[in-house]
Parts: structure tokens; sequence; C-alpha cells
């Protein structure tokens, strides 16, 4: 990289050198999923190697994996969603209420609502940051006790229990596909196409766009209300989503679902590598964060560690992993500088 | 108490502050509208619903919003230098449980109140030192810390809760001065505003964290040492909240390592509420106070009424989405009245 002669194949050879550190944040995330779990298995193998052990490894995190995702896309673009879950909470208990008020509706038809109506919760949150111009972090904080509120007021102290849900919709809570559960390939599915998107699209591109510098990306002339909205909108519906799947998979809701949840899913995110001021990130590592995050509360007892220390350790991770994103950022921009000077 | 006395000081904002009278500029601001929101909120509960008026009521009122609105005063300093600190509650389960720990292993109280307070200020150094030297954003930051601090009381503790305090501890905690139903810990609090209320609005210290709000980059190059300010900020945070554990300790008389979740919310809702800008530089003392009792008071009145605590968190959400979308519409308005001004400027007989 100190080579003095700027020829084509150099410039190559930074791009793809530049290409492996933003690749080696993801790695690192997934090599400490696995250590966490050779770990975990080393001292139990049920751990990994027993049916339900496996299967709980992928199906528990799945969820979080689908809210991780929606509150990437929301950060990249240099803001954030405090309510998602609240809108898990809200959303599962509208599927629970489905089942009971209209008998027979197809399981097709719920999770369709279930999206539709995230989708309309995120579009409050997007037009409210969008066109009122206030910062996402006070609209969503607000948001997040309306639709809580919301939600308690119309549960009040009643719940779904399992036996008022159909049961191959329960069934979609358990059921595997060779070996891997329904609930994860659904949360893979959705992984994929927005990694696909946000990569290669141009739209994709553009939330990158906004999230690095939204005044510049208004004067280049790019979409910024429309984008911003259609992020929370996103991020809303992958909510939505989450609850109609929360319902299927614990069976039980109350007013309280998914209660917190908001702050694990910019924790994942976080941990995954997407820089909280936006503009940098994958919705791959957000994904790998919900896993390890998830992963981790599951090890952590089989370690010999006592779960009350559960907390202590994801925060240790979190702010190991900004701590990391600095280093990592400080080493490209000597480098950068470096190869600048040496031009 | 306090609102009334700190509301006749006036921030000079900009010049434009000037170009109205000075009834308009006292009164026309966001923390007279919190504070007139407060005063209708308390007319109209005491007239409409049934004990609100009695002493007890505000008592318990009191009591039940003082952790709130001891954090809201570092907080207040926080978000005006454009910062976040998400760790408070944390803080406050974490210092509820030294305290408690501390005691069983037969620390007398005093002490273990001192090695709280220690603890608290040591939280609010490590979330100071990363974001001031490491130079991280502090809400990725203290949400981290958030986890930590919270992972480390129930560690710390488990689901076990101590109990065991003197009993002289808990009632001062619960007690009143003389017969007037305003709780003691009222005079700790009334101390804290004032100390507080000086050091933002009247010291040169206080003008740095505004400038640091508005500008850090200029706020450095006028001199003011944004780092060491914003590292004292994050410290002194930490210290009232371990303050408002100690408190709430004694006051539920039980150490457990959940106490105060999600206060966090709960004390940046009221900052917000009370007019202080999320993008820093704006903001004043007596507004959060008078936001902080707004929606206690209103939590209270609604309870009063038998209104569900669900119907008070939709409230309380919707009180702080309409805030700052009033301030943007606000801000829209006045920029087209200021634009529209400007033209009639031009003509020969310029109105108001």
């Amino acid at each position: 990289m100190t080579n003095a002669t700027a020829s084509a194949p150099v410039s190559h050879r930074i791009l793809q050198a530049l290409g492996g550190v933003a690749k080696a944040r993801e790695t690192g995330i997934l090599v400490a999923l696995v250590l966490v779990v050779i770990a975990a298995t080393a001292k139990n193998p049920n751990f990994l190697f027993s049916t339900d052990g496996f299967r709980d490894l992928l199906l528990t995190p799945s969820i979080l994996l689908l809210v991780a995702v929606g509150q990437a896309i929301v950060i990249i673009t240099r803001n954030v969603d405090l309510s998602v879950g609240s809108t898990l909470g809200l959303t599962a208990y509208l599927t629970g209420r489905l089942f009971i008020d209209i008998p027979g509706i197809p399981i097709v038809l719920v999770f369709l609502i279930g999206l539709l109506f995230g989708g309309f919760l995120g579009l409050i949150n997007g037009a409210l940051i969008a066109f009122a111009k206030v910062p996402a972090l006070v609209i969503t904080l607000g948001t997040l006790y309306i639709y809580r509120g919301i939600n308690v007021w119309w549960t009040g102290s009643d719940r779904i229990n399992a036996s008022d849900m159909p049961k191959d919709f329960l069934a979609l809570g358990t059921k595997t596909l060779l070996y891997i559960p329904v609930l994860t390939i659904i949360a893979v599915v959705v992984l994929i196409a927005a990694g696909w998107y946000l990569r290669n699209q141009r739209a994709g591109r553009e939330l990158y766009a906004i999230g690095s510098d939204p005044a510049a990306a208004h004067l280049y002339g790019l979409k910024v209300t429309q984008r911003v909205l259609v992020a929370f909108v996103v991020c809303g519906a992958l909510a939505g989503l989450a609850g109609v799947l929360y319902s299927a998979r614990y069976g039980t809701v109350n007013s309280q679902a998914g209660s917190g949840f908001e702050l694990e899913a910019v924790g994942a995110a976080v941990i995954g590598g997407v820089a909280i001021f936006g503009g940098s990130g994958t919705v791959w590592g957000a994904a790998i964060g919900a896993y390890l995050l998830f992963t981790i509360n599951r090890a952590l007892p089989i370690l010999g560690v006592p779960d009350f220390w559960q907390r202590a350790v994801v925060g240790v991770l979190i702010i190991g992993a900004i701590v990391l994103d600095r280093l990592l950022a400080l080493r490209q921009t000597r480098k950068l500088t470096e190869a600048r000077d040496n031009d | 108490m306090t609102e009334t006395t700190t509301a006749t000081v006036k921030i000079a904002r900009s010049y434009r502050d000037y170009s109205a009278p000075l009834w308009r500029r006292v009164l026309l601001t966001r923390e007279s509208a919190v504070i007139a929101a407060l005063l209708i909120v308390i007319l109209v509960a005491s007239l409409s619903v049934d004990h609100f008026a009695s002493p007890i009521t505000m008592t318990y009122l009191l009591l039940d919003i003082t952790p709130i609105l001891l954090i809201a005063l570092p907080m207040t300093f926080v978000i005006i230098t454009g910062e976040i600190d998400l760790s408070v509650a944390s803080t406050v389960g974490l210092s509820s449980v030294v305290l408690g720990t501390l005691h069983q292993g037969g620390m007398p109280i005093e002490l273990a109140a001192v090695a709280a307070l220690v603890v608290g200020a040591l939280g609010g150094a490590i979330n100071g030192f990363l974001i001031t030297v490491v130079g991280l954003p502090s809400l990725a930051v203290t949400i981290g810390t958030l986890a930590l601090y919270r992972g480390l009381a129930v560690g710390l503790l488990g689901t076990t809760a101590v109990t065991d305090f003197t009993e002289f501890w808990k009632d001062l905690a619960k007690s009143k001065i003389g017969d007037t139903g305003v709780p003691s810990v009222m005079i700790l609090f009334l101390v804290l505003a004032v100390l507080f209320a000086v050091l933002l609005h009247f010291t040169r210290f206080g003008r740095g964290v505004y400038a640091i709000g508005l500008s850090p980059e200029a706020a450095l190059f006028s001199g003011v040492r944004v780092q060491r300010t914003k590292f004292i900020l994050f410290v002194l945070t930490g210290t009232v909240s371990a303050l408002a554990g100690i408190y709430y300790t004694l006051r539920f008389g039980s150490a457990r390592g959940d106490n105060a979740t999600g206060l966090e919310l709960s004390v940046i809702a009221a900052v917000l509420l009370g007019g202080v800008s999320i993008f820093g530089g704006r903001g004043s003392l007596h507004g959060v106070i008078a936001g902080v009792l707004l929606i206690g008071t209103l939590g209270s009145a609604l309870r009063l009424a038998s209104v569900t605590s669900d119907v008070i968190n939709i409230i309380t959400g919707l009180l702080l989405v309409a805030s700052v979308v009033s301030t943007s519409v606000l801000a829209w308005l006045g920029k087209r009245r200021a634009r529209q001004g400007n033209t009639a400027r031009n003509a020969p007989a310029a109105p108001q």
C-alpha cells in the first residue's frame, strides 16, 4: 500500500484491503459467536448436538433478528426507532385477537395484517420525523409510551393463551424443515432480501448516503424525506412480523410482550458494527449481533456463570464493539492519509 | 416554587429576542407554556377530582417523583451539551444494591451511602471517559453501560432483596417538614436545584454548556474546555443518580437489583417536555422542573380519578410528541413571519 506508483492494480488492491477490513468487522462477531457455541458445547454437548439444543440455538434469536434488521435499516439513515418493542407487543396481541374474534381466519391473512399494522405504526413514526423534522429519538420515545399504553389499555389484565390460537399457527413456532426451524427460515429470507437490497439497489445505497451526510444527500437531490419514511415503515413492518411470530413461538401474549426489545435491537445492531450515527454497517452484522446476544444468554448458565450476570456481559459486549469500531476507523483514517500523502 | 423565582431570569439567546418587549420575552416561551399547563392541570384537578387538593396527595406525589426530579437536574446539562445519558436508571439500581449489600455486610448506613455515591461517580466517570477521551457517541456508550450497570446490580444481589434498614433512615426518607405535608427530601432537592440553577444560568461553566450545545467547535475556539466540561457533567449525573438510588432504597425500604428499571425514559421525557432541545444548546432548569411536575401531577390526578396507568402512559407519550412537534411548527411559523417581516420592513410604514 505504501507503493508510490498509483497504478490501477494498486488502487484495486487498496479497495480490496478496505473491503477486507469491512468484512473483518462482521467476521469478528461471527468468530465470537462460534467461540461461544464451541465453549458451551464443550461443557455440555447437548447445547449443539441434541435436536432440541440445535433447534433452540436457531429458533430463539430469530424474532430479535427481524427486529434488529429493521432497526439497522433505520440506524443506517442516522435515525433510531425506540418504539419497536411496543410495536411488537401490540401486533402480537392483535394476532391473538384476530384468531379469537374471527374464527377460522387464514394464517396467511394474519401474517399480512401483522405486517401492514406494524408498517402503519412505523408510518406514524416516519411521518412525524420526516415531515415535522424532529429527532427520531424523541418521537419514537413518545410512541414507545403511546403504543405500549394502547396495548395495556386494550389488553388490560387479559392475555392470549395458546388455546386461543389454532394448532397450525402454533406449530409454526416449533416446526422444522430439514432440521431448520420455520421461524428461522422466515427470518433468514427477510435478512437476505434486506441485505441484497441495501447492497445492490439504488434506493438501498441512498440510505447509506443519507446516513453519512443528510444535508449533502439533500443537496445531491436524493429524496431524503421519502427514503427515511420508507425506512421507518419497513422497520415497523418487520417489528409487526416479529410480533406475529412472537405469538406463534410463545403461545401466550400479555400486555408486556416485547418490552425492552428496543434496547436489545439497538444493542444487536451496534454489536454487529452498525454505526449509531448512520452511514455504515450491514444488516448481516446486526443479524449476527442478534444471534450473539441471545446465544450468550443461553450459554452463560452452561459455562457456570449465574444468569444474573447476563446483562453485564451484554453491556461489556456493546462497549467492546463500539471501542473496536472506533479503533478500526482510526486505523483506516491513518492508512488513507498515508496513502494520500504517498501519492 | 423554584419556577417562579427563576422564571424572571431571561436568557439572551439571540438579538432577535430583544426585538420584543420584556413581558413578551418572559411569557411567550416554551418554559412558560409548560408552567401554564402545569397550573391549569393543578387548577382543573383541584376543582374536579375528589381528594386531589388534600395535602396527602401532594406528599405522595412529591415522594414519588423525587428520583426523577433529582436526576433531571444534571440530565438537563447533559442534553443541553447535545449528549445523552441512558444509564441513569441502571446507576440508581447499582447504587441501591451497593448500599444494600454493604449495609448487610455490617457497614453503617452513612458509610455505605458514601460508598454508593462513589460508585455512582465512578460509573459516570466511565461514561465520561468513553465519550470524551475515547471519543465514542454517548447514545451508544450509555446503551452499553445501561446494560452493564444493571447487569452488575442484578448480578450482585440476584433476585434477593435487602430490607433490614434502620427505621430511622427509612422514616427520614418519608418524613415531612412539620405539618406542611411537604416531604423533607424536598429540602435536599431545593438545595440541589438552586446549586444547579446557579451553575447553569449564572456561571462561566454554565455558559460553556450552552456554547458546547450550539457548536462544539466554536465553543472550543472560544476557550471552553469542551471535553473536560462534558466529563464533569457525566460524573455529576452518575453521582446524582446514585443519590436518587439511596433515596429510592430508603423510601421503599428495599435494595433490589431491578429498582427503578425504565426510569431513564421518564427522566428524558420530562426534560424534553420541559423545553430542552435534544439537539443541544437550548433549555432551562425551571422549564425542566415544571416538566417533571407536570407529568407527575397529571399522573397523580388521573390515578385519583381512577384512570388506569396505561392511559397515563399514552398521555405522557402524546405530550412528549406534541411538545417537540409544536416546537418545529412554531419555528416554522416564526420563520415565515420573519420572512414577511423582512419584506414589510422595506416598506415605509413597518408594522411593529
